[in-house]
């Protein structure tokens, strides 16, 4: 059988009880690239890669990974892939070395081959010096760089990485990012699912944009933001009380329709070509309305978001951490 | 909770010695299911070593047992301390023992709210081995724990009637049934929402299990009902058996009795366990 594709999802679901958590995914990823799962929290994410991971099991849909059905090779899948789940999976009552050589010699090394292999990644992952403290000691972004080690005891051709970077510090994230950037360039495929806009626009070459269970956009980040067409004009004005008149003026010159803002004395208007932008603000110091400030945005994944499903990308209070 | 200083910058992460490190791991043959549980039991062993508190309850709970139970009533119950020991050593190490069994449905109530259980349940190995390896690991709790009340014992003056191999044979007898009493904790430990409902169940079903039985009295002594109990009691089968073997009386039917139940309990818990942890998600 040649199995072209590293993830192949059909109608994938899944209901907790009366919720239901997953609600017909489909998905289709390449292999050798690293590929996003975009959505809020509750949007089916983590129940979406724990069925792929074969961890739960799917109750509609199907799907194969690497060629190998989850249900009915749910072992031939195990062997392929490693996930590293949203609670960081490692044992915090053993040491960053102890987690390594256990994971070594569950999967097949003996013992000395499991130490060495262990040393080897701590090296690699700037563990060295905590390697014989307990894991429970451990700063967020050790922990989650030894995760990332434990995944990788064996190279898996299939990473899943459930939010690998939340409640991280900016540091940290980046070191996280370079592995799995590192990861993908040697060839292994990476399902990284995330609710930061900017990570998926970061690494992934593709994302799948999922809400409610549903994959509700997929494509290129580039054609994602396309999608939703091209940036926005922000305007401040000096004095709020001008800020209808200023806006009715844009609208009518950049032929779209103004969003007040929250803010009394700001406003933005989408505008497609930014060359217009220089005109447009020029107009309204000629009608003589002060402006304290203006810029122009691309969009973000944060408004392609809010374009597709309507609401935010925020938690809609939807359990998922059950799933 | 204190955070170790990072001092090591990785911004050594993304260069060479990762690349290194991701390129050169060709994938070993799958463990065998007797090497996986055996990788379960050391982390046990790592476990114990590295939260060593655990070890507090199953160390003084058996010395403090020993001691009062010897003393306060020793002169009342046999006349004097010295033969109220003879007594009841056998049961104080059954007891002591059985209580820690309890622990093994804490662990792994404790396991399944962590991270780690879903990276062990994703790797291609026999699916039971985590659990089998945490009771093997355990039964070194009990090993530990029924060497104290032995040690114990023979400090206060307690003659073995059985010999060196009479005492090693009822601590052994003792291990293999809180081994299988282990099963039953561990399929507590999958229904219970929480460590401490695990615990509190646990010794809330051992204690009536454990007193009423023949371990501090002579049943004879007791009314009737209570007597009829305390004799279908498997705890008194198991201390019967173990103060015939520390007593040099021994019969193959009390030992027979006791290995019939400890493979009842393992029949029954075992797959009882294994199904539920698959089930769990």
């Amino acid at each position: 059988m040649t199995a072209t594709l590293a993830i192949e999802a059909t109608g994938l679901g899944k209901s907790f009880g009366k919720t239901r958590a997953v609600d017909g995914v489909d998905l289709a990823v390449e292999r050798g690239a690293v590929y996003g799962v975009l959505g809020p929290n509750g949007a089916g994410k983590t129940t979406t890669i724990r069925m792929l991971a074969t961890l739960l099991r799917p109750d509609s849909g199907s799907a194969r990974v690497l060629g190998h059905d989850i249900v009915t090779e749910a072992d031939a899948v195990r062997g392929l892939v490693s996930l590293t789940g949203q609670l960081a999976s490692v044992d915090d009552d053993l040491t960053g070395r102890e987690n390594l050589i256990l994971l070594g010699r569950l999967l097949g090394y003996r013992t000395k081959q499991a130490r060495v292999r262990a040393d080897e990644l701590l090296a690699a992952f700037g563990l060295e010096e905590a390697a014989g403290r307990l894991v429970k000691n451990y700063s967020g972004g050790m922990r989650r760089r030894l995760d990332l080690a434990a995944s990788i005891v064996v190279t898996p051709e299939l990473m899943f990485l459930d939010e690998p970077t939340t409640g991280l510090d900016p540091r940290s994230r980046n070191q996280v990012w370079d592995i799995i950037r590192a990861l993908a360039g040697m060839g292994t495929t990476v399902l990284l699912c995330t609710q930061y806009l900017d990570e998926a626009d970061q690494l992934a070459g593709r994302i799948a944009v999922i809400d409610r269970g549903k994959v509700i956009a997929e494509g290129t980040p580039t054609s994602l933001k396309a999608s939703v067409g091209g940036g926005a004009l922000r305007v401040r004005l000096v004095d709020p009380g001008q800020r209808d008149e200023a806006a009715r003026l844009l609208g009518r010159v950049l032929e779209a329709e103004p969003h007040l803002e929250a803010d009394p004395s700001a406003f933005s208007v989408r505008i497609d070509d930014a060359e217009r932008a220089a005109d447009a603000v020029a107009e309204l110091s000629g009608a003589g309305l002060g402006l304290a400030g203006f810029s122009l945005a691309q969009p973000s994944l944060d408004e392609v978001f809010l374009a597709l499903t309507g609401h935010l990308a925020e938690d809609d209070d939807v359990e998922e951490a059950a799933a | 909770m204190s955070t170790a200083p990072e001092k090591t910058v990785p911004q050594a992460v993304a260069d060479a010695t990762l690349n290194a490190a991701l390129s050169s791991s060709a994938r070993p043959p799958r463990p065998s299911p007797l090497s996986a549980a055996k990788t379960f039991g050391w982390r046990g062993m790592l476990k114990i070593k590295h939260v060593p508190e655990q070890l507090i309850d199953v160390t003084l709970t058996p010395v403090l047992f020993l001691v009062m139970f010897t003393y306060l009533f020793g002169g009342a119950m046999s006349g004097s301390t010295s033969e109220y020991l003879q007594f009841i050593l056998p049961g104080i190490l059954v007891q002591s023992v059985l209580f820690t069994a309890v622990y093994s449905g804490v662990a792994l109530n404790t396991d399944m709210t962590k991270g780690v259980v879903d990276r062990f349940r994703s790797l291609p190995i026999w699916r039971p081995a985590p659990l089998v390896g945490a009771v093997i690991g355990d039964s070194v709790r009990f090993a530990i724990a029924s060497t104290i009340v032995v040690a114990l014992g023979f400090a206060l003056g307690f003659d073995a009637g059985g010999g060196i191999g009479g005492v090693l044979g009822a601590m052994l007898l003792v291990i293999v049934f809180s081994f299988a009493l282990s099963w039953v904790f561990t399929t507590v430990g999958l229904l219970m929402r929480s460590p401490s409902a695990v615990m509190n169940t646990g010794f809330m079903a051992l204690f009536p299990l454990v007193f009423l039985s023949n371990t501090l009295v002579d049943p004879s002594t007791l009314p009737s009902a209570l007597e009829a109990f305390v004799n279908v009691n498997p705890v008194s089968s198991l201390v019967t058996a173990a103060r015939g073997l520390m007593g040099g009386d021994a019969s193959a039917e009390d030992i027979g009795l006791v290995l019939a139940e400890a493979g009842v309990l393992v029949a029954i818990f075992a797959p009882l366990t294994v199904r539920l942890y698959r089930g769990k998600s």
